[in-house]
């Protein structure tokens, strides 16, 4: 099980980066953390002729808080997150979720951007993406460009990124006070890609929501934003009719695969089970654990 | 571009100048190169732990790095930790406790051991089996690496009498 | 329990220092523990050439053609060899054993010739300066296929609709045993309930975390062929490469280094590891082969995979009138060589049933061909068959008649003062202790209070269960279990020990490590009946050229049989040395003992003359000794059990679960086993044999599974899909021991490499079926995946 042989060019800059991308298009592969594209080279299921490493690109490194903007650079690890007070401060979910990737020594090499750019529908961090309503910093030919997360993703492993393109930062509105999230993934062992998992972001007013984001992951070919779900929970009295019906909305909302840990049908309950218990987890409403019609 | 690049790092404290193919990874070129056998292969797909080094003194799998990557970087892998002694005290409380049987995993599993105990010094069962969870065995039932990795915490926070 | 017999006898377990019994660390775990281990995989040679193989896409297929003129031009590649080619130095082989009686199989060859016959299976061999040249190359081999219909489905394979995989054969049937015993039907009748069921058994692999490996190095200025393997049985291995080469056995020499991990999986002939020993002859140089691991889950044999229905006959009082089963099983295309892949089924009709003492047995099993990967003998060969199918319908029936499942086996399960006695399927039980280990394990787990918890958290809506499975396990065997059919595979073990002019002692043993202990038991065993301390003692092992001829070590027979050798031929070295130590000190041998690495009076514990001062006068001053004298300073002895066929053991295994009924995850909370293995020589190394033996019947009963699609494709061959267990989802697991030595060696020992292996899995599910009694649910299919919980429950 070795890779196929490829060209290397490690970038010195930014601009060499692109520039490489701009030349060698879709034949070249960008090296982030190499985590999720090495294993896919060594069992030679992509090829590239050329990896662009941009492992030594330090402007695309580091986590900083502007203003009200939280802003992370593309090559911030997932080591970096899981220990950032600004991650804990300013986006605690992202900090929650980054506990649940793979272990220590992949979220050693493991980059934001990396996670993101491959789009993964079973990972973590998209969905978070979608949940802290984040934007996407993409340069490429045109110049920069800013995605919001919900139009990032297109389809499993697919972006809004082109193969001339580098996802360079991502940009987090700094959690305002009275927040909360909550993060959950059923995932048969420890580490591994979830079965369904459900990152979400709240705003609570007194016993109730007044924003409600959730964004699921393992549920179709992208992370989805459970956006019809959520308005029927914002705002209202949350009884487990409520949530039931919530719940059946929610089901509706997803378009999961069948693959060898679960059917549609039991991905689609599992989201469910997961609505339950973050609605009983953020309102500490038990009786809403099993309220969801599951 | 094929070609050989050169690449220019310390291994266990010494100095290595190597040529190498881009796509050779760091396992690899450590077994193969540099005959740094106690670095093991188990899956090369990044899942087994077996071949976990460190780099820049973190732990990382050397099967998902590309020899490349680490020009400039200081690698450390068993052996270099075995002779520097900075964890002979593990080692003996493997050995005490058994808690490996036909020794492929344990290099990796030390490595992952050793990287808990640096950043935690008193780790419950739990955080043990949650750092060590990437890291597969197939003869233990890893039982007995927990027990081990828990004593060898406990020696290190009690200070001999 | 334990017994000390032939009291007027040396005893190894009774010596002063003795180290039976006790636990002191492998002598080997330093160079594990430093990375200065030497794997097959680590080796280089010089001149050494890797092979990669060119294997099928297809499950099923005729090879129309092979184009490897592109692949030959390839830099680095020395040689593309297709197994037309091949077969020019290597002759096929038939996996049939005599006293399997109807077994059939077809001849296979190392690589393919006209037909592949499952997905994985080699094509051609490309050989080159590294494995990555050999794969680039392998990309460029062509081969055209003519795809033919897959035999995917066990349970459809004997339809006359069916193609049939070898026409020659005649059918898909490979071996058939039907078994009946006692008066089943009567007692069926007689029964206050009887209970059905169906058990389904994921089939699944080992993973050794080494994959198979091997070097083959044919000196042609030698005429030798050595082959550097990580293997179980070297001499087996050299039988078999010999015989197929056209070699005379002492053309081949076998050398096992360290090994990184078995399980069974490193026992068999592997086509492919046939086809580099065959390379190196062809190619006159040394090759090396170490499966990657998308080829270990496509080659390695699979194993279980069973389909198994189940009858249980029982009266009101608890008592167990009758077992019935009948059993089905697929084995891939071709019957594994040499033990072939009948022994899996065979032992779940000797053994289930076997802790009970109802006489009403009757069963069937079937094996059939299919075009899948091949199956053969895995850790605890048939034994979680058996147990799942035998401690589920235990419970079934208690459940039906509201026994406790604790009370029931007390009421069935063979008294402990029975013995000797046979199983209904014929198998001869010397001395079991069922009884003991059940209230053992009662106490240990604390039974009544977990009881108490489970009631108390079930009103809470937390559903805990608790299981309980009860099993004999089948270890030390003797020729029964292949030599009778003919097979070139010894049941037999041979010790050489000696005392060198240093005063150290050397030992060579026919059994293997592979991490069990072999090494560190042998030096224990040495160290305790000469009288030396065990770092005097060095283990030499694993080499064809330097060891006695015997077995190796596999199905749990290293400790029980290789270590009575040992234990006789270091009684006949102590015998020895007290002869020349009688001579020396002007007494005799009967006043005189070896303690500390000295001999000393028995009388006093005097210190006469330390044994690397006899051994000086032996070696280097003959001359001081009287006429006539000849010192022995080596003695070997050969041991194989001839009473019993095997050496049966037994336990108790318990699990404690916690199901989440919402989402069907099961979370494994405590595991408590107790077994009993006869004389303990290292209790740590029993333990951890037993731990591990445990999380690989959890992997099964939770995770693994070998996924194949309705074309015969395994669709999870890689370490991502395939579920093995991990730390994070293991339990901590309590052993106890109950100890009753066989009497059939002076040791006393018996294996105890499949109990934890044998019951682990029967545990978990009828846990699982204890927390899900409130849903009136019952599975009894494995693994038991959120999915299939959640759908037994109705939740999806």
């Amino acid at each position: 099980m070795k890779a196929s042989a490829f060209a290397y060019a490690r970038a010195t800059s930014l601009a060499n980066a692109l520039e490489l991308l701009a030349t060698h298009g879709d034949k070249a592969k960008v090296l982030s953390g190499g985590q999720s594209l090495i294993p896919a080279m060594n069992l030679r299921l992509v090829s590239p002729e050329l990896i662009v490493d941009i492992g030594d690109l330090g402007e695309l490194r580091g986590i900083a808080v502007k203003g009200e903007t939280l802003v992370i650079g593309a090559l911030t690890r997932h080591a970096d997150l899981l220990k950032s007070s600004h991650i804990v401060k300013c986006a605690p979910l992202l900090a929650a979720a980054v506990a649940h990737v793979a272990h220590p020594a992949i979220r050693n090499r493991g980059t934001i951007g990396g996670s993101l750019a491959q789009a993964d529908p079973a990972s973590e961090l998209p969905a978070c993406m979608l949940a802290l309503g984040a934007t996407i910093v993409v340069r490429g030919k045109g110049g920069e460009r800013r995605i919001a997360a919900e139009e990032f993703f297109t389809g499993i492993y697919e972006t809004k990124l082109g193969p001339q393109d580098l996802l360079v930062a991502i940009e987090v509105p700094v959690a305002s006070p009275g927040s909360a999230h909550f993060f959950q993934e059923f995932a048969r062992r420890h580490g591994d890609y979830a079965i369904v998992g459900l990152a979400a972001q709240v705003m609570r007013q007194g016993d109730r929501f007044a924003d409600l984001r959730l964004g699921f992951f393992a549920v179709g070919d992208t992370p989805v934003l459970a956006k019809a779900a959520a308005a029927m929970l914002t705002g209202a009295a949350i009884t487990p009719e409520l949530l039931a019906e919530a719940s059946a909305a929610l089901a509706s909302e997803l378009n999961p695969h069948e693959d060898q840990q679960a059917t549609p049908a039991m991905r689609r309950h599992l989201a469910r089970v997961l609505l339950a218990r973050c609605l009983a987890t953020l309102l500490n409403r038990p009786d809403l654990q099993t309220g969801a019609g599951v | 571009m094929t070609t050989p690049v050169s690449i220019s790092l310390t291994v266990n404290g010494e100095r290595v100048e190597a040529h190498v193919l881009p796509r050779l990874n760091l396992a690899d070129f450590l077994r193969e190169h540099l005959k740094l056998t106690g670095t093991h292969v188990g899956c090369e797909h990044g899942v087994c732990g077996a071949c976990t080094v460190r780099v820049g003194g973190e732990i990382v799998r050397s099967c998902l790095m590309l020899a490349v990557q680490v020009n400039g970087a200081a690698i450390e892998t068993i052996e270099g930790l075995s002779d520097s002694g900075e964890i002979a005290d593990l080692q003996a409380a493997f050995r005490d406790r058994n808690a490996l049987q036909c020794g492929f995993c344990t290099p990796g599993m030390l490595m992952a051991a050793q990287d808990l105990l640096r950043e935690n010094g008193k780790p419950t069962r739990e955080e043990i089996r949650e750092h060590l969870s990437g890291n597969y065995c197939r003869c233990t039932g890893y039982h007995a690496i927990i027990d081990a990795v828990e004593n060898a915490a406990l020696a290190r926070t009690e200070p001999q009498a | 329990m334990s017994s000390i017999r032939n009291p007027e006898t040396l005893s190894a377990l009774d010596r002063p220092n003795s180290y039976i019994g006790k636990t002191v660390p492998r002598p080997n775990l330093d160079r594990l523990l430093q990375g200065r281990a030497s794997y097959v995989s680590d080796m280089e040679l010089p001149r050494m050439a890797h092979v990669a193989f060119l294997r099928s896409p297809h499950a099923h297929a005729k090879i129309v053609s092979i184009d490897a003129a592109a692949a030959k031009l390839m830099p680095g590649v020395i040689a593309v060899v297709t197994g037309g080619e091949l077969a020019a130095v290597i002759t096929p082989w038939v996996g049939v054993l005599s006293h399997l009686k109807g077994l059939k199989s077809a001849p296979q060859s190392a690589i393919a010739i006209d037909r592949v016959c499952w997905q994985g299976e080699a094509v051609a061999a490309i050989v080159a300066i590294s494995r990555a040249a050999a794969e680039d190359a392998a990309e460029q081999v062509a081969v055209k296929y003519e795809e033919l219909e897959a035999v995917a489905d066990m349970r459809t394979a004997l339809d006359p609709a069916t193609p049939v995989i070898h026409s020659s054969l005649g059918d898909n049937l490979a071996f058939e045993r039907v078994h009946d015993a006692g008066a089943v039907d009567q007692a069926f009748a007689a029964s206050d309930a009887v209970v059905e069921a169906e058990f389904v058994f994921g089939r699944h692999t080992g993973v050794t975390l080494e994959p198979r490996a091997v070097v083959a190095d044919w000196n042609a200025a030698e005429a030798r062929l050595t082959i550097y393997q990580g293997t179980q049985a070297p001499h087996m291995v050299q039988n078999i490469a010999a015989l197929h080469l056209g070699l005379r056995e002492q053309q081949v020499r076998v050398v096992c280094k360290d090994v990184g991990g078995s399980f069974g999986i490193k026992v068999h002939i592997y086509a492919d590891e046939m086809a580099t020993y065959a390379l190196s002859k062809l190619l006159r140089r040394p090759i090396k082969f170490v499966a990657d691991r998308v080829e270990s889950f496509n080659t390695d044999i699979h194993a279980r995979d069973h389909c198994c229905k189940g009858k249980i006959g029982v009266k009101r009082d608890g008592t167990i009138l009758a077992f019935e089963i009948d059993d089905l099983t697929g084995i891939g295309p071709y019957s594994m060589y040499p033990r072939t892949s009948a022994i899996e089924a065979n032992q779940v009709v000797n053994l289930v049933g076997g802790p009970y003492t109802s006489k009403n047995y009757r069963a069937r099993a079937r094996v059939v061909f299919q075009n899948k990967n091949v199956m053969c003998q895995y850790r605890a060969v048939g034994h979680p068959i058996a147990c799942s199918v035998t401690e589920g319908l235990v419970d079934l029936a208690a459940m039906k008649i509201g026994m406790d499942p604790v009370e029931i086996r007390r009421r069935n399960l063979i008294a402990d003062d029975a013995y000797p006695c046979a199983s209904p399927s014929g198998l001869r039980f010397e001395q079991l202790s069922h009884q003991a280990s059940l209230t053992k394990i009662v106490e240990m787990m604390d039974y009544q209070a977990l009881r108490a918890d489970q009631a108390a958290l079930r009103k809470r809506g937390i559903h805990r269960g608790i299981g309980i499975a009860s099993f004999i396990e089948v270890t030390n065997p003797s020729a029964a279990f292949y030599g009778v059919g003919g097979a070139k595979i010894s049941s037999q073990d041979g010790v050489a020990v000696r005392l060198d002019a240093q005063g150290s002692v050397i030992c060579q043993t026919s059994i293997t490590e592979q991490g069990q202990g072999s090494e560190a038991l042998t030096a224990q065993i040495v160290g305790s009946v000469l009288g030396v301390s065990m770092d005097r003692v060095r283990v030499i092992l694993g080499d064809t050229d330097m060891t006695p001829y015997g077995g190796g070590t596999w199905a749990s027979r290293g400790a029980g049989i290789g270590g009575e050798a040992a234990l006789q031929a270091t009684k006949v070295l102590r015998k020895n040395i007290l002869d020349v130590a009688a001579v020396i000190l002007q007494s005799t041998p009967a006043e005189l003992d070896i303690v500390d690495n000295a001999v000393i009076n028995v009388s006093d514990g005097a210190f006469r003359i330390e044994l690397n001062e006899l051994a000086r006068i032996v070696y280097f001053r003959p001359d001081t000794l009287p006429p006539g004298i000849q010192p022995e300073l080596m003695a070997t002895k050969h041991f194989v059990p001839r009473e019993y066929p095997f050496a049966f053991t037994n336990g108790v295994q318990a699990a404690w679960v916690e199901v989440d009924t919402d989402t069907g995850f099961v979370k494994l909370l405590k595991h408590w086993v107790v077994e009993d293995c006869g004389t303990i020589i290292n209790p740590q190394l029993v333990d951890e044999q037993i731990r591990g033996g445990v999380v690989q019947g959890l992997g099964a009963a939770l995770f693994e599974k070998c996924i194949y699609d309705e074309r015969g494709q395994l669709t999870n061959a890689n370490l991502a899909d395939y579920l093995v267990p991990m730390s994070g989802e293991m339990p901590d697991i309590d052993v106890g021991h109950v100890v009753s030595p066989t009497k059939e060696s002076e040791l006393g020992a018996k294996g105890a490499g499949e109990a934890g292996t044998a019951g682990a899995a029967a545990a978990v599910t009828n846990a699982v079926n204890d927390a899900l009694k409130p849903f009136a649910t019952i599975i009894t299919e494995i693994p038991l995946t959120p999915q299939v919980i959640l759908t037994a429950l109705g939740r999806i």
